[in-house]
């Protein structure tokens, strides 16, 4: 089991009432995927179903990025494994809002 | 003694403003959900602490935002909005076919009977339903299937189901619109749907008087006389006494019957109030002067409404939702404007007072009248 952060747009922490920080942490089974990171996040907080991604399709919403390890993830496959250090916890899996418009 | 709670949602975020009946004294609660677009709040008619909010965002998509306590305290229900089996294809803006795709609810109407039962109108156009109180949502597909639907076409702001009328004495009538399908109406609880466009004139469609295809920008009713409909369309101010079945045209001495608000007092079913913008694309009010103006007579003869208002330099807009009416003795009439000012009109529209200055953009205003 690993223990995987995430780190949330500030709007998603109002949303989703998370007063603990930027980050949220999941316990996540083997293989860490991003599908299995997110699947825990809604558990966790199912206010956030539809604000990452469409609650029918799931796929990622348009404005949104998936970055780690300063790397753009967001193109990947929702089940490829995730690096290594956010596995583990040492880097955050950062949720990230495009800059576009106000 | 009665006060009265005027929801306002803007750009970013919900505002709630509670007074009491004297509409002097105003204390503002809010941002809520700070911002977000609010694209509309209201409140269940038999229950007004339940009180239902679209809220949106480019980024994060629709939420529904319900509170049982008046507005103090939100929680967010389902904003799973499926469309009912394969969703078709609408007109795009340049005639060509467009898959439906939705994007956000711009309207709640709750039950005038069942504060758990809300309608949810949506872009692209369709209506939903939910009869526990915003835990799950089911399209009145219907609609979305009638035969006509493929040839609707989306306004600028959208293709999206603006407006949602229940009629009191008829539990099984809803009369929607959509611009720019029309209006349409179910008199079978929103199984099947009309169009109810008759005498509706547009000239930016091929047949200025089709079917479907107006850009109908809202409607309003009184419920003491619900087969009374009175829309205020892309262009031209129409009335209708038949439930829509047949419109005429009331623009009368308007200086220009270009607008998106339009509202009935509360009391006299023939005071009609609407604020005219310039143009379809000058979306601010005829020369800088920001204008109500009231019919007493059911439309056609118009008196313009200044006092308290800009009379120049103004160039805000008055969205379509963005206008309602209280229902104390002597009625109040309110809108908001994209320059994030919200007007109150404590005696039907002879004075005004701005309640505030400088919200972000006011996407809309209702009313709830307390005891």
């Amino acid at each position: 089991m690993s223990l995987v952060r995430v780190e949330l747009p500030a709007p998603l922490l109002r949303h989703a009432k998370i007063t603990t920080g930027h980050e949220v942490a999941l316990e996540i089974e083997a293989p860490v995927t991003l599908r299995r990171v997110l699947d825990a996040l809604e558990d966790a907080h199912p206010t956030l179903r539809g604000t990452i991604r469409d609650q029918t399709t799931k796929e990622r919403r348009a404005f949104l990025r998936f970055f780690a390890c300063n790397e753009d993830l967001s193109h990947d496959s929702p089940d490829d494994p995730l690096p290594e250090d956010v596995v583990v916890g040492r880097e955050p899996l950062i949720v990230l809002g495009a800059i576009a418009g106000g | 003694m009665s006060s009265v709670r005027i929801l306002a949602g803007t750009r970013k975020g919900a505002f709630v403003l509670t007074s009491d009946g004297k509409r002097k004294d105003w204390k503002i609660s809010g941002p809520h959900f700070t911002g977000w677009e609010i694209y509309h709040l209201k409140g269940s008619p038999v229950d007004p602490n339940r009180i239902y909010a679209s809220q949106s965002s480019s980024w994060f998509g629709q939420q529904v935002q319900r509170s049982d306590d008046g507005g103090e305290t939100w929680n967010a229900v389902s904003a799973k909005f499926d469309y009912d089996g394969v969703p078709g294809t609408h007109q795009w803006y340049d005639g060509t076919p467009h898959p439906w795709e939705f994007k956000r609810v711009w309207h709640l109407e709750p039950s005038l009977t069942d504060p758990d039962t809300v309608y949810a109108g949506a872009e692209d156009a369709a209506l939903f339903k939910s009869t526990d109180g915003g835990n799950s949502w089911t399209e009145l597909s219907g609609l979305r299937t009638n035969a006509t639907a493929p040839g609707w076409q989306p306004g600028a702001g959208g293709m999206c189901l603006h407006t949602v009328i229940l009629d009191p004495t008829n539990p099984d009538r809803i009369v929607i619109a959509i611009s720019a399908a029309g209006a349409f109406r179910s008199d079978d609880g929103g199984k099947s749907w009309k169009p109810i466009n008759k005498g509706l004139h547009s000239k930016y469609i091929p047949d200025p008087t089709a079917e479907v295809g107006h850009c109908v920008h809202h409607i309003a009713m009184n419920p003491k006389t619900p087969k009374t409909l009175f829309m205020q369309k892309h262009w031209d101010v129409m009335r209708s006494d038949d439930a829509g079945d047949q419109w005429t045209k009331i623009s009368g001495n308007l200086p220009t019957d270009f607008g998106f608000a339009i509202d009935v007092h509360a009391h006299e079913p023939e005071t009609v109030y609407v604020v005219p913008i310039k143009s379809d694309s000058e979306h601010f009010p005829l020369d800088g002067k920001l204008q109500v103006f009231r019919s007493r007579t059911g439309g056609n003869e118009w008196e313009p409404l200044t006092k308290g208002l800009p009379q120049q330099d103004c160039y805000v807009n008055i969205l379509r939702d963005a206008m309602a009416v209280d229902a104390l003795d002597d009625c109040g009439i309110y809108f908001g404007t994209t320059g994030g000012q919200v007007y109150c009109s404590p005696n039907g529209g002879d004075d005004w007072t701005a309640i505030t200055e400088h919200l972000p953009p006011v996407l809309s205003v209702e009313v709830q009248t307390l005891a």
